[in-house]
């Protein structure tokens, strides 16, 4: 499509004279405007899929508070709760909460609305998705800014949860007074900003909360436009028509961040291939062989444009239970060596299928044909499948996973419970290696009281893995954001982009 | 009486051909792979959260049985409760809906409007470089798909030259005097014209899209039905009478011609309405379709299953109307 300058200016003219534009000058920003890769279905972030998908969190951050916040680089701080903690013998839990907070409406915030909402996570009736964590709290009580509860079954992540999915704190007075439609219709928090307008699928506008508990946010007036395919997006910020994106090719970050201002952060997100006890997977010698066989760094640099870290374990370095010495370094020769072993060559070469999305994360179909070819080299000949993510998830609850099976898992708090623990935990519906060696190894750590004891038992479980070669780790995600002068962004680990952590520069 | 009757009996087979269309559906989403509970199911959920979830949602009843209870519902007016929304599913597709229809109609308003002048100048300078030009425009416009036509549309005229809004239905800052959601209709009645003005600059990209390939339809069917039009006697009569070439296209010729067409465009903005599926996705606006893919990438069951009832009824009203328009028009149907 070719244009010249006579017609540029042409239509130039035309768009003064139709007044049609109306689009938002660059010089000053009055109203951020963010294009939003996802759509927001559901305001309670407690019940239904969303509550789970980890995108949405930044949403729901916007105007809910957890009960303990999360840094940007994903350590817990004060927040909502100011204090909390196990008693010594671990059979009670105590948190204090913070005084002079107020939610939306302007009424206090209190200690029984802590309570009320670990309760309600709690119920299985409301539909809470992570309630199997939340039910191992009973009895939970309110006192003044105290609340305890007793303990009924110890889960050394529960205060964790506490800054992770579902993790919410919703207004007792006003949800009861409103019920689940009215609070869907006009949700209130103790967040940094409040719903002024929603419009379903299309955007959210956000007023700043001036009463907020860490300080009013930069920006008054926050329009998040749900703007889900990446090609509009880019091109929302490129005209000017929003000031904030995320989550475009990482081609259009590099071609753009000359112009705009670029923000590529690691996240807590991670690449991976499962690796299921099934067939030819059985045999040591053909899943060390794919393991070594892939050269990830190369795989990294050539399809992703360098963005991305590569992993060894399923701990990135922003989890506690990274540990750098763990190591399986590209090495073809050593995986010649392992398939000759089990009577495997590049003229005989070891044959299953490896299932994947197409488009569902960056590059995904291309990393995986990628490490086909490098497979193909060393004596594997694995056949690709491509499905849709649900149908994923359907196989892996099903356990009927092909051999290999690239998938990506976030893990935004970092415990190595909820990576390495529920990926290669047997009896865990996400897990796919279920062999008992692993379940025996793992099984102890869950109730372990011992923090120290418990991520050293993590880092030993991750070395096994490794050593036995029943998972491969891939790489860790780079989140690219692209935001207009005038704006500062600050990336937060867990992917989630917080419009109250941006800055006018 | 005999149209009464044709009325009646094509409101029968509506009936049947809806609740085969909701039979079909029903079954087929709960059979292909893909299962809401799983799409829920956060890390380290037990076989017990899976069966408390699947019974919450009512999933772990036979589909048999599963389809007694929707399809009862159906009939009071209750399509069930969206999973992801949590919202009523007849209120969630009657919000959306609006959008769909103002969109598809402007679509069709220029593809009309674009494809019928382009037949008539094509008719007018037949065997002139005109006429072949307009013959290669159509050819181009047919060969590219409605989306692509979107993302050429973003980037001139979103980007290089922003005249028009990329994503959504209308300036959010706005403040919206609507009691319904056919925007575009009540900006207009209620004389409100700065707002019918920020709709357009966001209809005008996806509408152009959607109407592009079908304006190149329109003006090749009706060009060569004028064609065939122009060699019959009473064409010539006309011209022996003294009329000018324009006057006998537009008077005499085209009211003939325009049948077949008008058939198609009833066919045709069938398909528009389906064709807003990926156009409302790449351009986020928030209508029907957009809300479609968001249901089936979540596995939905009972949105997917309102979606598509709706667009059945839209397809089979369609159909229905433009048979009853082409009875009308046609004398032979009218007359028996």
């Amino acid at each position: 499509m070719n244009l010249n300058r006579r017609s540029l200016l042409q239509l130039s003219a035309a768009s003064a004279a139709l007044g049609l534009t109306g689009l938002p000058a660059r010089a000053a920003i009055d109203e951020l405007v963010i294009a939003f890769n996802v759509d927001l279905p559901s305001w309670d972030p407690t019940t239904g899929p969303s509550a789970v998908n980890p995108t949405i969190q930044g949403l729901y951050q916007s105007v809910f508070d957890q009960f303990i916040l999360q840094q940007p680089d994903l350590k817990p701080a004060p927040g909502l709760l100011t204090d909390w903690g196990w008693s010594d013998d671990k059979k009670t839990v105590h948190m204090t909460v913070r005084d002079g907070v107020t939610w939306h409406d302007g009424s206090p915030f209190t200690a029984e609305d802590v309570a009320w909402s670990l309760t309600r996570a709690a119920d299985e009736k409301t539909g809470n998705p992570i309630q199997f964590i939340w039910s191992t709290l009973a009895n939970i009580k309110a006192d003044g800014n105290k609340v305890t509860a007793d303990v009924a079954r110890f889960e050394p992540t529960i205060f964790k949860w506490m800054y992770f999915l579902t993790g919410y704190v919703l207004p007792k007075a006003y949800y009861e007074k409103v019920g689940a439609e009215g609070f869907e219709a006009a949700p209130i928090g103790t967040g940094p900003y409040k719903v002024e307008k929603f419009e379903r699928g299309a955007y959210v506008r956000l007023q700043a909360n001036a009463n907020y508990w860490g300080g009013k946010p930069d920006f008054e007036t926050v329009t998040i436009k749900f703007v889900t395919d990446p090609a509009a997006r880019v091109a929302e910020v490129e005209s000017g028509n929003s000031h904030v994106t995320l989550e475009m090719p990482y081609e259009e970050y590099d071609r753009l961040k000359g112009t705009l201002n670029g923000v590529a952060h690691p996240i807590s997100d991670i690449g991976m291939i499962f690796l299921n006890d099934i067939d030819v997977m059985l045999d040591p010698n053909v899943r060390k062989a794919a393991v070594v066989a892939i050269d990830k760094q190369t795989i990294i640099t050539r399809l992703l444009s360098g963005y991305g870290v590569p992993i060894d374990t399923l701990e990135t370095p922003d989890y506690d239970a990274y540990d750098a010495s763990i190591k399986t370094p590209y090495d073809p020769d050593a995986a010649v060596k392992l398939l000759a072993a089990s009577g495997y060559s590049v003229d005989k070469p070891v044959k299953f299928t490896i299932q994947t999305t197409k488009g569902f994360k960056p590059k995904d179909y291309e990393m995986i044909q990628a490490i086909v070819g490098l497979w193909r080299k060393v004596g594997i000949e694995a056949t690709i499948e491509t499905y849709e993510i649900a149908k994923h998830y359907e196989l892996r609850a099903a356990d009927k996973l092909a051999p290999a099976a690239f998938y990506n898992w976030g893990n935004s708090v970092g415990d190595p419970t909820t990576s390495t623990g529920f990926a290669m935990f047997g009896p865990s519906p996400h897990s796919v290696w279920d062999s008992q060696d692993l379940i025996d190894k793992i099984g102890p750590l869950w109730g372990e009281p011992d923090e120290a004891k418990r991520i050293q038992g993590w880092k030993d479980v991750d070395r096994y893995i490794a050593e036995n070669a029943y998972v491969i780790p891939l790489l860790q995600y780079v989140q690219p954001i692209l935001s207009v002068a005038g704006v500062v962004v600050t990336p937060h680990a867990s992917g989630a982009l917080l419009p109250h952590l941006m800055k006018r520069a | 009486m005999r149209l009464i009757k044709a009325i009646l009996l094509r409101l029968v087979t509506t009936a049947v051909t809806l609740f085969g269309v909701a039979l079909i559906v029903f079954f087929v989403i709960r059979v292909v792979p893909g299962n809401p509970i799983a799409m829920m199911l956060p890390p380290g959920a037990t076989d017990a959260d899976v069966a408390r979830l699947t019974a919450l949602y009512g999933l772990d009843k036979s589909i048999p049985t599963q389809f007694l209870i929707w399809s009862t519902g159906v009939l009071r007016g209750d399509f069930g409760v969206s999973i992801t929304n949590r919202q009523p599913v007849l209120a969630l597709v009657l919000d959306h809906l609006p959008a769909t229809l103002e969109l598809s109609a402007l679509a069709l308003f220029i593809a009309v409007f674009l494809g019928g002048t382009a037949a008539l100048i094509g008719t007018r300078l037949r065997g002139t470089r005109v006429e072949a030009a307009i013959d290669v425009g159509n050819g181009m416009a047919l060969s590219v798909p409605d989306f692509l036509w979107g993302l050429v549309l973003i980037l001139l005229f979103g980007v290089l030259m922003p005249l028009f809004q990329i994503s959504g239905r209308i300036t959010p800052s706005l403040t919206l005097p609507f009691s319904t959601n056919f925007y575009l209709v009540e900006s207009v009645v209620r004389l409100r014209f700065d707002l019918t003005r920020d709709l357009l600059s966001h209809m005008i990209m996806p509408a152009m899209g959607l109407a592009i390939p079908l304006a190149a339809i329109i003006s090749q069917l009706l060009k060569q039905s004028l064609k065939e039009v122009m060699h019959l006697d009473y064409v010539a009569l006309a011209r022996t009478k003294g009329y000018g070439e324009t006057h006998v296209i537009l008077r005499e010729a085209l009211p003939n011609a325009v049948l077949p067409t008008l058939t198609l465009v009833g066919v045709q903005f069938t398909f528009l309405i389906g064709g807003t599926v990926i156009i409302e996705r790449l351009f986020s606006f928030e209508g029907l379709g957009n809300m479609a893919i968001d249901a089936v990438i979540n596995r939905d069951l009972p949105l997917i299953q309102g979606i598509v009832i709706l667009f059945a009824v839209i397809f089979t009203a369609v159909n229905l109307l433009v048979d009853l328009c082409y009875a009308a028009f046609n004398p032979r149907l009218r007359h028996g």
